[in-house]
């Protein structure tokens, strides 16, 4: 496991080619093949295409020559006109809130449990990882109402911070389960030794074990960042209050009312698009490597 | 002697253990396992209590044993709720699963290596693309791409020639198969990411053996690459199965679970009993046989995961 996860989140995986270097001499079928991947490639990119090209078109140009022309000139009327109608930035800053809250204290979470598990060994650390594995499995929907009936009971009811509550606990399950992995393949040297030098786990917590986990700690923040950005149904139910929404919620609730008026779908698409690729492109490596870290081992 | 030696061993391990302070590692379980009671041990037991009341979620619950669950045995919706999901088990996770494999050899065996970094890393990364964005905005997007008028779909098929072209998720014949085919384009992505992670762990050698043997590019995937690849296979298609059960986001906001039921999935099924017609009991009932179904699946998952048994 340790290998594997090392490579999950080390830097290897990215580059599955023998070197750029040299490339092999490029026969017939090479060429057939790397022309079908390529137009694979250009059909995976089309619909986010269409939405882009369609949210910059103004409503007769869409009318006159419908989705697939490329929009006679750059009309950017409605993207503001949905920018300001769903009060956009209100929605980005909650999903920042919820997503950047959560990644700190689910990650925190799952440290100080790891920490206990991977280094301390506890006993029943067995029983702990395989029920945090099966909690974390569980649908939303056995949550959900009990979860919407409590959040009423202490107040938390449309606010962003029981968002932050519930997802941090949800995913330090994960966060857990892949800190105690990594913090089990310690080499026990460094650890006995400490031990032996007086260190308490508090010293060791500190000095020797969060230096050595912070980069899997931060990829797993990352992680946790766009899953919660992508949440549906559990900000559905606890966020009636319009002003609260996030991203996800506020774009599929307010859909609905756009659907005989084309361009704005298509704009309120391509807003809902841009922040997610913005932060691909900046966590590309980290995001990647996260798919493959909780699957394979 | 022995005895006294075997006595002697584990006072000395008990000493060493006081000494090491493993006792004072419980503390640190503790914020862990207080937030899980309250935020998911509370309502999960919470919600199996609710499926043997009947309930609207405000009055007071009346116990009524098991009826939940007959009720839903007989329940027409229930069964029709779980074929669909069957339905997009195919689409998310045994058709993803097959296309990945076959795209991510022809990545990592052609484009990678006659074609270089660059070629490569667009190609992943268009592909990956669908796997970053919020599921609520594929909805949306789909929605619009899929629209009888004016949709990029049927603008297409009218295009070629295609005079009649359906109305996708308006007509109960072709629903599910419009959201299978927004489902497919998003899951490749991760299938295809997984494989060729997985195809950087094979042995080079064993391709190059068998080429210089005469064996077909084809010959090799079958035989080397499958066969290798088999764990990643085996979790891709158990964690692609769960999604695929789980869904419930697309059809919420794409169909509505219809036209009539002819989109319903478990999820939306009871979600529509808690929140639409307030049947709090028998939503919950739903709710918890999908609970156990995916239960059983993660118990598999956890189990394959650490077969050769985790060191911790």
């Amino acid at each position: 496991m340790s290998n594997s996860l090392e490579a999950a989140v080390g830097r290897k995986i990215w580059s599955p080619s023998r070197g750029k270097q040299n490339l092999k001499r490029r026969g017939v079928s090479s060429w057939i093949v790397f022309a079908s991947v390529i137009l694979i490639s250009l059909v995976w990119l089309f619909p986010l295409w269409m939405a882009l090209v369609n949210a910059v078109k103004t409503p007769v140009d869409f009318l006159h020559h419908g989705p697939l022309a490329l929009p006679r000139h750059i009309f950017l009327n409605s993207i503001k006109a949905f920018w300001t109608d769903v009060n956009f930035p209100q929605k980005l800053m909650n999903s920042f809130l919820v997503s950047f809250f959560v990644a700190l204290f689910g990650v925190a979470i799952s440290f100080l449990t790891a920490f206990a598990i991977g280094i301390g060994k506890i006993r029943g650390r067995y029983f702990i990882l395989g029920l945090f594995m099966v909690v974390f499995t569980v649908p939303q929907e056995s949550l959900v109402f009990p979860l919407y009936r409590l959040s009423q009971q202490v107040h938390l009811f449309n606010s962003i911070w029981v968002l932050v509550i519930i997802f941090s606990v949800i995913y330090s399950a994960f966060g857990t389960y892949m800190l105690s992995v990594v913090m089990g393949s310690f080499p026990t040297e460094i650890l006995e030794a400490a031990k032996v030098d007086g260190a308490s786990p508090r010293r060791i917590l500190w000095n020797i074990v969060l230096p050595i986990v912070r980069p899997t700690m931060f990829a797993l923040g990352t992680f946790f960042f766009v899953w919660v950005w992508n949440e549906y149904l559990i900000p559905l139910v606890l966020l009636a209050d319009n002003a609260n929404q996030t991203v996800s919620l506020s774009l599929g609730v307010t859909s609905g009312q756009y659907t005989s008026d084309p361009t704005t779908q298509a704009a309120a698409a391509l807003l809902g698009i841009i922040p997610s690729v913005i932060f691909y492109l900046i966590f590309q490596r980290t995001l990647s490597r996260g798919v493959t870290l909780g699957a394979v081992k | 002697m022995s005895t006294a030696t075997v006595v002697s061993e584990r006072q000395k391990r008990k000493n060493r253990n006081q000494r090491d302070g493993r006792a004072s590692y419980y503390w640190y379980t503790i914020p862990g396992i207080l937030a899980f009671a309250a935020v998911i041990g509370y309502p999960l037991f919470k919600n199996v209590k609710t499926s043997f009341y009947k309930w609207n979620g405000y009055g007071t619950p009346r116990y009524i044993g098991w009826k939940n669950y007959v009720d839903l045995y007989h329940d027409q919706t229930f069964w029709v709720s779980f074929a669909h999901a069957a339905e997009f088990i195919a689409a998310m996770s045994l058709i993803p699963t097959v296309l990945g494999l076959l795209f991510g050899a022809l990545i990592f065996d052609f484009i990678s290596p006659y074609f270089g970094q660059g070629w490569t890393t667009f190609v992943r990364a268009s592909l990956f693309m669908p796997q970053i964005i919020p599921i609520t905005v594929i909805s949306i997007l789909w929605n619009w791409l899929l629209s009888p008028n004016t949709g990029v779909f049927n603008t297409v098929l009218k295009s070629v020639g295609i005079h009649n072209p359906p109305n996708w998720l308006g007509n109960s014949h072709t629903a599910v198969l419009a959201i299978s085919i927004m489902l497919i384009w998003i899951q490749i992505g991760y299938t295809v990411t997984i494989f060729i992670t997985g195809m950087g762990r094979i042995d080079p050698a064993l391709h190059e053996a068998a080429s210089l043997d005469g064996a077909t590019w084809w010959q090799r995937f079958r035989v080397i690459t499958l066969s290798q690849l088999a764990p990643e296979i085996s979790i891709v298609i158990l964690t692609t199965a769960v999604a695929a059960i789980k869904i419930f986001a697309p059809v919420q906001i794409m169909t509505g679970g219809g036209p009539g039921t002819s989109t319903y999935v478990p999820a939306f099924f009871s979600y529509f009993n808690f929140f639409t017609t307030q049947k709090v009991g028998y939503g919950s009932a739903i709710a918890t046989v999908l609970m156990i179904l995916l239960s059983i699946f993660s118990i598999a998952l956890f189990r394959f995961q650490n077969r050769k048994g985790a060191d911790l």
